[in-house]
């Protein structure tokens, strides 16, 4: 078909064979469908990781269902991107930046500040920590946490199927 | 009519095209949810307003020590981790005062009078792994989980987790089981008895 006709064309009464229109009614659907999916799914990490991160293993496990109110600190060994910055003995990370437990009052205060008035008392401190950490780190982090009066803590572990 | 109008492709399949696609990606996709063991931490109180040691008769107490090496004392006795589990229900289920009606412990001397009074006790070195002290603390978590069920088999026919909890009424099944198998855990601070790391 000329490029002359195809003008010409939409001042006529068609005529002809003609390349059938597809019916776009259903793209919104599909669409919907999709976009619904993949907000129901999405997890935003909003920090990306800086220390080492393989979680121990257990079996008597819950899963978090309300995740607006999971808030995650990070321990582990720094990667290897930041060792020369930071040294390689295990750190907390709070969002994107390495930290100390002290800093974890200030940050205890802002994530509440943040929050609802009846919601504050429900929000949950997920503990993601590298297997290989020591013990000291972590009650060091954890006495911080009872300071900033941020009690709910989910040691955050793999699931294990195999029993002692 | 000579009109020969070609016809519209008829769309109804795309929405089983569309459900296949969803049906496609709900199985391929993990759903990446936070699991783990939720714990809650106790009030701080600041060191000079520590109550005096509450004086719990031993026997109430298990004592659980982790070192260094990731070796695990327990009332003063050597154990891997394969026995935490038992010896905890064991201790726990004891009922040494004879009050506890549901347990079908040993009576011995040495472990709890009852589930409402007994404690454990989980103390680390600064240097005891993380994966250890989970794997700890997993166990006794999992000999509470079992005492819980074994109870609410008993008296509701299904396991734990399947009692219902509504989140309104005062006492659930839930709660009553709870309370018949309070899990206290008492963590002390660790101590450095070596360099950390």
């Amino acid at each position: 078909m000329s490029q002359e006709h195809a003008v010409a064309h939409k001042f006529q009464r068609s005529t002809g064979k003609e390349t059938p229109k597809i019916s776009t009614s259903s793209l919104p659907d599909i669409i919907f469908i999709l976009l619904f999916f993949f907000m129901m799914v999405t997890v935003m990490r909003d920090s990306s990781l800086k220390v080492k991160n393989v979680l121990p293993a257990a079996t008597e496990v819950q899963k978090m269902e309300k995740k607006s109110l999971v808030n995650f600190m990070y321990v582990g060994a720094p990667v290897e991107k930041y060792r020369a910055e930071v040294g390689t003995a295990p750190r907390l990370q709070l969002d994107d930046q390495f930290a100390d437990p002290e800093d974890i009052g200030a940050w205890v205060q802002v994530l509440k500040s943040n929050t609802a008035e009846d919601l504050k008392s429900k929000l949950i401190y997920s503990l993601k920590a590298d297997k290989e950490v020591t013990m000291g780190l972590i009650s060091d982090i954890k006495q911080e946490m009872r300071k900033a009066e941020a009690l709910k803590l989910l040691y955050s572990t793999q699931v294990r199927s195999e029993v002692y | 009519m000579a009109r020969r109008e070609s016809p519209e492709i008829n769309a109804s399949s795309m929405a089983d095209i569309a459900f296949l696609l969803l049906i496609f990606f709900l199985v391929t996709t993990t759903i990446d949810t936070d699991k783990g063991m939720l714990v809650k931490l106790p009030q701080w109180v600041e060191p000079d307003e520590l109550p005096p040691p509450d004086e719990a008769n031993k026997r109430n107490v298990l004592e659980i020590l982790v070192n260094r090496y990731d070796q695990l004392l327990v009332d003063g006795e050597l154990m891997t981790i394969e026995n935490l589990k038992k010896t905890t229900k064991k201790f726990v289920a004891n009922n040494g005062d004879g009050t506890c009606s549901y347990c079908q412990g040993s009576r011995d001397p040495n472990m709890s009078d009852n589930p409402q009074k007994a404690i454990v006790s989980l103390k680390n070195d600064r240097a005891t792994s993380y994966d250890m002290y989970i794997s700890v603390y997993n166990e006794l978590q999992a000999a509470y989980n079992e005492l819980r069920d074994e109870s609410a088999m008993k008296e509701y026919g299904k396991p734990f987790d399947d009692l219902n909890d509504p989140a309104q009424t005062e006492e659930t099944e839930k709660d009553k089981i709870r309370d018949k198998w309070p899990m206290r855990i008492s963590e002390a601070e660790p101590e450095a008895y070596g360099e950390e790391n």
